[in-house]
């Protein structure tokens, strides 16, 4: 039987330590929305959506209360709607992603993600269509999310499609100057991309997914951080396997939830996403986690060894814990999302070199990082190869969500509000990168994609 | 049997075990465990009930325990037992 500490743990992880799940995502799949008039097919959108959504936030609530433990988001991801949007006439996608932001707040949940185009050897018509309609999809609507892949291990990088997004992301930043180009807040460039993914921005709903699925993401770094306190001095096994026995806990109440919802909603259930997920919430922190094993500023010399031994202890502590573990599962290290990183970049100890070292031993990549608003497209498309370089070498999920601050100078803050935080602007490198980005066509893949 | 925990933390005074288990016998919630100490010169009271044949639904319950809890001062939470077993047992 549980005893009185057991509870009373439980409880302090919750109260004190920001213990939450982060996201339940139910993935929905669009493919049998196709059709060749565009009205009929985002009706079809609409009416699935609704649909199948239909309870989703309810149950999440019930769970929430039921289990007393806080469920962040509800959220929807879906099938790129490139592969959708194509079989019609249209020539502009933005429609479907006012439909979509309309399903969703019909629904009511937090963020709708899908609205994608998988590019990473080359651009079908309708690819085209989508990434031209992201600037305006971004600026029309509020809680759509967007993501393009543009290169994996097997296929090499889209150079192309690597040119268009710094350009794509140039024009979001024009069109949403009034709230400091947070539509790139919504928009993520990856390599590697995974079907399964319950995290936004990132979400969609791939195409080896079932009709409709749950997915989930746990959170905790709070939890972590405290843990790691009580081994102040100790030796690097016994972080480790501090982490491993947080992980382990936090993980299991994301696998109660996600096969609660399940069985409520009728739906499977897809994967747990074993993610450190930071707020700007005090407490919440990766970046705290980092500078708990001993370093003074998170961003100074030892960070990458640092969490790389997190990312990997946090995967271990939690795959037993979960009997289908996908998703970007690793330590997230979003700026502008996390007390520790924005306070690492303001005193000038991060820099966005060194979040890119970071990167190759964590989970996704360059993530809500906020740039000057004279940084040029080609130097943002730059930074997306370099992401998606690391990626395909790697084998792992690398992503780009950058956002160029209209008329902002490096060390101004940008506020997004909510869980996206506060974001001050990091300087990038001035030389330019421009006839590089001009050359296009392909990266091939890496040897190592010849496994076969 | 549907088994939830209830924990009541605060500052100690007459009379919060007899708010609690009166709300519970008028909802038809059976009392399979009770402890109660003294931590850090808090009252923590944990108690383990059965709440299959319970009258109001979960939320319901939750929320007049909440309440009553706001009255006496204290913090009174009801949860089901999942969360705690799936954490801590294998």
């Amino acid at each position: 039987m549980i005893n009185k500490y057991e509870t009373l743990e439980t409880l302090h992880m919750i109260d004190n330590q920001h213990l939450d799940i982060r996201t339940i995502t139910m993935g929905i799949s669009l493919l049998d929305c196709a059709d060749s008039d565009s009205a009929k097919s985002r009706q079809k959108i609409y009416d699935k959506i609704c649909n199948k959504a239909e309870n989703l936030v309810k149950t999440g609530e019930t769970i929430e209360k039921e289990l007393g433990i806080p469920i962040i988001n509800k959220r929807i991801s879906v099938t790129p709607i490139s592969l959708v949007a194509g079989a019609s006439e249209a020539k502009s996608y933005v429609p479907f992603a006012k439909t979509m932001d309309e399903a969703a707040k019909t629904v009511g949940v937090n963020f709708i993600g899908g609205f994608s185009a998988l590019v990473h050897k080359g651009f079908t018509e309708a690819d085209r269509i989508l990434i031209n309609s992201i600037p305006e999809a971004l600026s029309t609507t509020d809680i759509v999310c967007s993501s393009v892949n543009v290169g994996n291990s097997k296929a090499g990088i889209n150079m192309d499609a690597v040119k268009l997004m710094g350009e794509v992301i140039k024009k979001t930043e024009e069109l949403t100057v009034s709230t400091d180009g947070f539509g790139n807040a919504k928009l993520v460039v990856f390599c590697n991309a995974v079907e399964d993914n319950p995290f936004m921005a990132g979400a969609f709903l791939g195409v080896g997914e079932p009709d409709c699925v749950i997915n989930v993401g746990v959170s905790g770094p709070g939890v972590v951080k405290h843990a790691l306190e009580k081994v102040r001095g100790c030796d690097f096994g016994v972080v480790s396997e501090t982490i491993k026995k947080t992980a382990f806990k936090v993980t299991r109440m994301g696998q109660l939830v996600a096969m609660e919802a399940s069985k409520r909603l009728g739906v499977p259930f897809g994967i747990v996403d074993l993610s450190l997920a930071p707020t700007p919430a005090v407490g919440d922190s990766v970046a705290y986690i980092l500078e708990e094993m001993g370093l003074e500023k998170c961003g100074t010399h030892g960070t990458t060894a640092a969490l790389a031994l997190l990312n990997d202890a946090v995967k271990k502590g939690g795959v037993f814990a979960s009997s289908y573990v996908g998703g970007l599962s690793g330590a997230f290290i979003p700026v502008s999302e996390d007390a520790g990183m924005i306070a690492a970049a303001q005193c000038g100890a991060l820099s966005i070199d060194k979040l890119e070292a970071m990167t190759c031993v964590c989970s996704v990549g360059l993530d809500m990082i906020v740039v000057p608003g004279d940084t040029s497209a080609s130097t943002i498309s730059a930074i997306i190869a370099d992401e998606a370089a690391i990626g395909m070498i790697n084998n792992k999920t690398t992503a780009v969500r950058i956002i160029p601050a209209p008329g902002k100078k490096v060390g101004e803050i940008v506020e997004f509000g909510g869980l996206l935080g506060t974001g001050p602007v990091m300087p990038v490198n001035n030389y330019s990168s421009n006839d590089f980005i001009a050359r296009g066509g392909r990266i091939p893949a890496p040897i190592h994609s010849l496994r076969n | 049997m549907k088994k939830a925990i209830i924990t009541v933390i605060g500052k100690d005074k007459v009379g919060i075990i007899y708010g609690v288990t009166k709300i519970l016998s008028e909802n038809n919630v059976n009392v399979l465990d009770i402890s109660q100490t003294i931590l850090q010169g808090m009252f923590t009271m944990m108690m383990i009930v059965d709440i299959e044949k319970c009258d109001s639904n979960f939320e319901a319950l939750s929320d007049i325990l909440a309440k009553e809890g706001q009255e006496m001062g204290v913090e009174i939470r009801i949860q089901l037992e999942s969360i705690f077993e799936s954490m801590h047992r294998i």
